[in-house]
């Protein structure tokens, strides 16, 4: 028994194990089941900052983007039944991504648990297959143990959200003995890689004559930036990345090939549909990547190295598996490499002169504005250090496609969940984790619309944001699905009433900015910087523009259409 | 997807004993489209630690992605394939039709193949076989011709030999 267990309360045995475990952010929104936690939070406004949102679904993604940026757990809190289902979303979208988050959700008191009691709702249960793990706490003596727990796993091996069920009567009660905390015996993921096995991937890296690696966003949650881009560049090795790896390694870097997948550059996926060796790291090879399963890299070995067993082999056959950390296995292999020689500078160079000859001037001044040319101007005004996150739909692969990103953690999306309604809350979360940073959500007026109300969160909390709506008046993406794909049927995706966003913005009392000419961008856009309070950009562009080049959802890469580089495949040899 | 290449396997899991541990394993089978045959769960020599017992058809390369994934829940606290190297055993209770004409036959059939009988009245007898599954089958075979009214089995159970 730990000293002066008794007499503590519940909330504060959860407050002091929320601050035992470096949380110093909450998003989240109050209701009857959660007042006692809130009533302390009171005493800690100095240590814990509450950040009020004005849907639950917000708070998730919020602390989901809090934890991409500031590299530990993002913590929201929910009361029970509504408020806890709201946050559903925001905890799959996490899962999807393996970002840790720690969700919270009061709940009707234990002696009312399976009573149907007012608000009540299996949270664990409807939770259970979206998150890594969850709990629901019975007595005020499993608080301790079940927050150390949570934390530990959310934010160790493949990271993931936890979810904690706080029945009210555990948040009231006090603690008699509080219970040790003992971390699940289960639960040892291997974080070294096999040295034989890192031995070999060198070897084959070193003997491969068209080698590329794909980065994905295990290369980001384990900060295995730098010892990426010594491998790099120690063999001349071109990158491409994930969405999710977006920014792990330098974009302007020369073997930079971009992002791969189905929006992504021609460059890259014709450089991994060529590859004779790839180095895969953190990456779990979804359909969006992969295309046609059957036809994926079929000219190459593929090496893996992932800290989840289970990805290895699940969607591609794999040459040679490495299980553990991208940081530890690329830090040994780096290692490995060093006491050999064999720099392939043949195809380094060739691939270098493809992906110059695939960059195309996106400076496009057509009327209506293009979404091509906001990106090239957000590419003048956005820092290195700046955050961008983004909606789901077109924007969001103009964004993956056209906007350079150097730096891991300044750009963030819903990769796995495609969740429309990200952005705009994960910018709130993403300012918080970096109040020094300008954080720009590039969003689509479907998606902004969906948490629009979080204008007001912006305002209370004091929180800058500047909202680049790419305002096509169309569900843009699915649009242009039906028109690919169903002979121009435009099944409810036309938004004729989209609001006015900039009026939406000063109704807020908040300042927006409608955009109609190429020539206002740049304006807007230092307006925003220049404006301490969050500033809503409407940028009206053009209603069918289409995001290309793509490949088909069940093509292979090398089928890419559109696009301003025509001729990629006659520029590779094989 | 059945592909031909199934074969029977036996999975041991040693789970933390808490509330929803087989919620967790099921949910995981059924949104990852494996297919249980039968599971079984119970206590082991360690305090807090129970045993599930899965059997299953499948492929190796589902086995060992089935084994990955189940690894990864939290409360598993270690995964076991009971393969030949281990004693297979099941438990069976069956409920047949017998009557003046049938009750010696079937009193043999049982004593020639270990089957314990438990009752017996005038319309029916109760047994009960213990065995590996083949041989629980092969007795259910010899009885389905006297009519199984009724007949509960318990899912296989298995222990390693060695080790």
């Amino acid at each position: 028994m730990t000293k002066n267990s008794q007499n503590v309360k519940g909330t504060e045995e959860i407050i002091q194990a929320l601050l035992r475990n470096k949380t110093e952010h909450i998003f989240g929104f109050p209701g009857g089941s959660v007042m006692p936690l809130y009533d302390d939070f009171l005493k800690y406004t100095d240590k814990l900052r509450h950040v009020l949102v004005r849907h639950e679904q917000a708070a998730s993604h919020a602390a989901d983007a809090y934890a991409r940026v500031a590299k530990k757990a993002g913590v929201c809190l929910t009361t029970s039944g509504p408020g806890a289902t709201n946050i559903v979303t925001g905890l799959m979208s996490a899962y999807m991504d393996s970002i840790p988050v720690i969700a919270m959700s009061g709940n009707v008191p234990t002696t009312l648990l399976g009573n149907d009691a007012f608000q009540e709702t299996d949270m664990v249960g409807i939770t259970m297959p979206i998150t890594k793990h969850n709990y629901q706490i019975r007595h005020p003596n499993e608080i301790s143990n079940v927050f150390d727990n949570a934390f530990h796993i959310a934010q160790t091996g493949r990271p993931g959200p936890v979810f904690i069920d706080l029945p009210k009567d555990v948040q009231v009660n006090e603690v008699t003995k509080r219970k040790k905390t003992i971390i699940h015996s289960g639960f040892k993921p291997n974080t070294r890689g096999h040295p034989t096995q890192i031995k070999k991937a060198a070897d084959m890296i070193l003997n491969a004559q068209r080698p590329v690696i794909l980065a994905g966003g295990g290369v980001l949650l384990s900060s295995a930036h730098r010892e990426l881009t010594v491998l790099a560049n120690s063999l001349n090795l071109p990158v491409t990345t994930t969405y999710m790896g977006k920014g792990v390694f330098d974009e302007r870097h020369p073997l930079s090939l971009g992002v791969i997948g189905m929006h992504g550059r021609k460059v890259a996926n014709y450089a991994l549909a060529n590859a004779d060796v790839i180095v895969a790291i953190g990456c779990r090879f979804s359909d969006r990547i992969t295309g046609k399963i059957s036809t994926f890299c079929e000219n190459g070995k593929i090496i893996h190295i992932d800290i989840d067993s289970a990805e290895i082999g699940k969607n591609v056959p794999v040459a040679l598996p490495i299980v553990g950390d991208a940081k530890c296995v690329l830090d040994e292999l780096n290692k490995v490499i060093a006491k050999k020689k064999g720099k392939n500078k043949v195809w380094a160079e060739k691939i270098q002169k493809y992906i110059k000859e695939c960059n195309c001037n996106f400076d496009v001044k057509t009327s209506p504005i293009d979404p091509k040319k906001i990106m090239h101007e957000l590419n003048q005004i956005v820092k290195e250090d700046d955050i961008v996150t983004t909606g789901t739909g077109q924007h969001q692969m103009f964004a993956a496609h056209f906007l350079t990103r150097s730096k891991p953690r300044t750009i963030i999306t819903s990769g796995g969940s495609g969740t429309m309604g990200f952005g705009f809350p994960a910018a709130i979360g993403a300012k918080v984790a970096a109040p020094k940073s300008e954080v720009l959500d590039i969003d689509g007026d479907g998606s902004f619309a969906m948490v629009i109300q979080e204008l007001a969160t912006c305002k209370e909390e004091n929180i800058k944001t500047t909202p680049v709506i790419f305002n096509n008046a169309y569900l843009g993406m699915v649009r242009q699905w039906q028109e690919l794909f169903f002979d121009k049927r435009y099944a409810s995706t036309h938004l004729k009433r989209t609001p006015d966003f900039a009026k939406v913005a000063d109704a807020y009392s908040l300042t927006g900015i409608r955009v109609e000419k190429n020539s206002e961008i740049k304006e807007a856009l230092t307006r925003a910087y220049k404006n301490d309070e969050t500033t809503v950009l409407d940028i009206i562009v053009g209603e069918e523009t289409n995001i290309l080049p793509m490949f088909g959802p069940t093509s292979k890469h090398t089928d890419m259409f559109g696009g301003c580089i025509q001729n990629v495949g006659e520029l590779f040899d094989v | 997807m059945y592909n031909g290449n199934e074969k029977k396997h036996i999975l041991g899991l040693m789970v933390e004993d808490n509330p929803g541990v087989m919620e967790r394993i099921t949910g995981l089978f059924f949104r990852r489209g494996f297919n249980i045959d039968t599971i079984i769960v119970g206590k082991t020599a360690k305090p807090n630690v129970s045993h599930i017992i899965i059997s299953l058809e499948a492929d190796d390369a589902t086995i060992e992605q089935l084994e990955k994934q189940v690894s990864k829940l939290i409360e598993v606290v270690k995964v076991i394939d009971l393969g030949e190297n281990s004693v297979v055993r099941e438990h069976c209770l069956m409920k047949i039709n017998s009557d003046e004409k049938t009750r010696q036959d079937i009193l043999n059939f049982a004593e020639m193949h270990k089957a314990k009988v438990l009752e017996a009245n005038h319309t029916s007898i109760i047994a009960e076989v213990v065995g590996a599954p083949e041989k629980i089958d092969m007795f259910i075979d010899l009885m389905k011709p006297y009519g199984i009214k009724e007949m509960s089995r318990t899912g296989v159970n298995a222990l390693v030999r060695k080790g």
